[in-house]
């Protein structure tokens, strides 16, 4: 119990940290929100200083900082584009990266391990061997480069289209036909955020595996006679399991910062394009709730995989 | 290892000797790095034969001759003879302004290469750096807290960025310019290196060699610098390879986005960008790039994963 009170305070603590450093970050560089439009002739110096007043941006920093957290907490928080609640405007954002994030990741994880549980087991074989290159080759290739590839390949093959949510004109059709339509707006980016954790984690598995799969308390179980099966995944695997409980705690910011490319290339509403789209605009409060959001999401992914660490491996005592 | 004659021969050798075997071994490896070598080499003369003794000109636009494919000879009637591309031929084409695809690609591969090591230089620097020091100093204690978790916890606060968000918003911030794309990318990734450095030092730190240093009262400084940190940089510098790749890779990706190294410059990633648009009319223009990234970064990973394999004992034994 007092672990859990004391990891929690330091990932508190932690929290304060990074929303002082990227606050500082995005306040201290050059570019303000009233010089995205410099050219527009209708906005006038005092304008310009009506703006930089509605948003405290001539108090000092520290006191914008206060402001910023105060919005937050009380969510009166306001975009600078278009004076929307950030809180509303982010959840919605996040409704619709949701699904791909959430295939992304079952792609992800139901590739990876049949796949480098296999190239374990057979290593040296032709099957380990190209696995392993196309690992190498995905992890090397520009995730747009490769959605491109695929968009032509797939427009090109199935005479589908793949931008953004659903096909414009489809509100009426059978639902059948927009249930596929659906079906391959969200397969395809996810696929493509995909690769690169297939990629990885199926090294990952693959040099797992072989560590596990060396040790003595394996032989023993093949040499009682076991069927092959179960040495594998219950002596094997379940023990090869452990550190993929940190791994999956990592790969939650990837919802922001990963998807940014791929949420551009395919018309995506989420929370990356959001990011950009602030980022553009420089909409401060967008940027930094996005920052500040995504580090309670690391956070809270690592603090949960520390918990099930515990459960999990009996060495380890709360 | 089995014990043969030749790994008896070689452990007379220097240990960089024999780490070297050990990676001659593994063919994919040893073929990326002597394609790298060879990349460096043609890096430079494209450097010199693009700046210096112009023969292959970037820079040169030629409107009548937009949009040619790979292999297109050069026409004298539409373009003055010193414009001509070398050997009168259009070796990858010629994009949207009739530029010479052949000469951009020459002169991105020395900028890609460039950004790719200076930001891990940076990362490298930084890295080595504090973890340097939270290795060395970490039982001291500064206020209410020690050197080493004081490191660590920054590390951590890195660590929870989302890092190419982080690196698209300071680039976006920033005025568009190549020193600040390879600084950025540098100070985002030095965390894996802080890292590694940092667990090679405690474990050094209380070695003999450094324990008779001490007692020879050579300054502290010199024990951590010409004393630990040669021993300590071998993973870093293995895992450097990789970050080469991967800023590459961080480089075209910003240049898709519209926040990369801006135009003066060519580099792969920015080639790569401004020809997506044309992808059904010059599809030359996206695939030339785009194949260019995908094989530099793979030879640079396989590479990197072979010395990782060679250099780390621990891994060697499970081969």
């Amino acid at each position: 119990m007092s672990f859990i009170l004391k990891s929690l305070g330091e990932r508190i603590l932690l929290l304060v940290f990074i929303s002082i450093i990227s606050h500082a970050i995005v306040h201290l560089a050059p570019g303000e929100p009233s010089m995205v439009d410099p050219a527009n002739p209708r906005l006038k110096a005092e304008d310009i200083a009506l703006i930089r007043d509605a948003f405290h941006l001539d108090d000092p920093i520290h006191v914008q900082y206060f402001y910023w957290l105060r919005d937050l907490a009380t969510g009166q928080l306001k975009s600078f584009k278009d004076n929307q609640p950030v809180l509303k405007k982010i959840w919605d954002r996040f409704l619709n990266s949701l699904p791909l994030f959430i295939l992304g990741t079952i792609l992800t994880w139901s590739l990876a391990f049949p796949i480098g549980i296999r190239s374990a087991l057979n290593r040296g074989s032709v099957f380990d061997q190209t696995s392993t290159f196309l690992s190498y080759a995905l992890i090397s290739i520009p995730g747009f480069f490769l959605s491109y590839l695929c968009l032509i390949f797939v427009v090109k093959t199935f005479d589908v289209s793949v931008i953004g949510v659903q096909t414009f004109g489809m509100e009426n059709a059978p639902w059948i036909n927009q249930f596929m339509d659906k079906i391959w707006h969200l397969t395809i980016p996810s696929l493509m955020t995909a690769v690169g954790g297939i990629a990885i984690l199926s090294r990952y598995v693959r040099s797992q595996m072989l560590e596990v799969m060396s040790h003595d308390y394996i032989r023993t179980a093949r040499a009682k006679g076991l069927p092959e099966d179960a040495v594998v995944y219950r002596h094997g695997l379940r023990n090869a399991l452990l550190p993929f409980i940190t791994i999956f705690g990592l790969t939650i910011p990837s919802l922001i910062g990963g998807s940014v490319i791929f949420e551009y290339i395919f018309g995506w509403p989420g929370m990356g394009r959001l990011g950009y789209e602030a980022i553009l605009a420089r909409d401060f409060p967008v940027i930094l709730t996005l920052n500040f959001i995504s580090a309670v999401l690391v956070l809270i992914g690592t603090f949960i995989s520390d918990l099930l660490y515990a459960v999990a491996d009996p060495r380890i005592k709360l | 290892m089995q014990p043969s004659t030749k790994t008896v021969s070689r452990a007379s050798q220097n240990p960089f000797m024999e780490n070297w075997d050990i990676f001659k071994r593994n063919k994919m490896a040893l073929a990326s790095f002597w394609f790298l070598i060879a990349l460096f080499a043609f890096a430079l003369l494209a450097k010199f034969f693009t700046q210096v003794i112009v023969i292959f000109d970037p820079h040169t636009v030629r409107l009548a001759e937009k949009f040619l494919p790979p292999f297109s000879a050069y026409n004298q009637a539409f373009t003055p003879l010193q414009n001509a591309p070398l050997g009168h031929i259009y070796l990858l084409g010629t994009d949207e302004l009739g530029r010479d695809v052949f000469a951009r690609m020459l002169e991105g591969t020395f900028v890609s290469l460039t950004v790719g090591f200076v930001a891990v230089g940076i990362s490298f620097s930084v890295g080595v750096f504090l973890g340097g020091i939270a290795g060395y100093y970490g039982r001291k204690r500064i206020l209410f807290s020690t050197v080493d978790s004081l490191i660590m916890r920054f590390v951590d606060v890195m660590l929870c960025f989302p890092t190419f968000f982080l690196i698209l918003t300071v680039v976006a911030l920033l005025p568009p310019n190549i020193y600040n794309i390879m600084i950025v990318i540098g100070l985002t990734s030095w965390m894996g290196t802080a890292r590694f450095v940092r667990a090679e030092f405690l474990a050094l730190r209380d070695q003999d060699f450094v324990q008779a240093a001490r007692a020879l009262a050579i300054p502290e400084m010199r024990i951590i610098f010409s004393h630990i940190t040669p021993n300590a940089l071998a993973p870093a510098l293995v895992s450097a390879t990789i970050g080469v790749a991967g800023a590459i890779l961080t480089e075209s990706a910003l240049s898709f986005l519209g926040f990369g190294v801006p135009p003066p410059f060519a580099t792969w990633g920015n080639i790569l960008s401004d020809g997506k648009r044309f992808i059904f009319d010059a599809p030359w223009l996206t695939f030339i790039p785009g194949f260019t990234i995908l094989i530099v970064v793979l030879a640079f990973n396989l590479c990197g994963e072979g010395l990782r394999e060679a250099f780390n004992p621990k891994l060697r034994k499970r081969i």
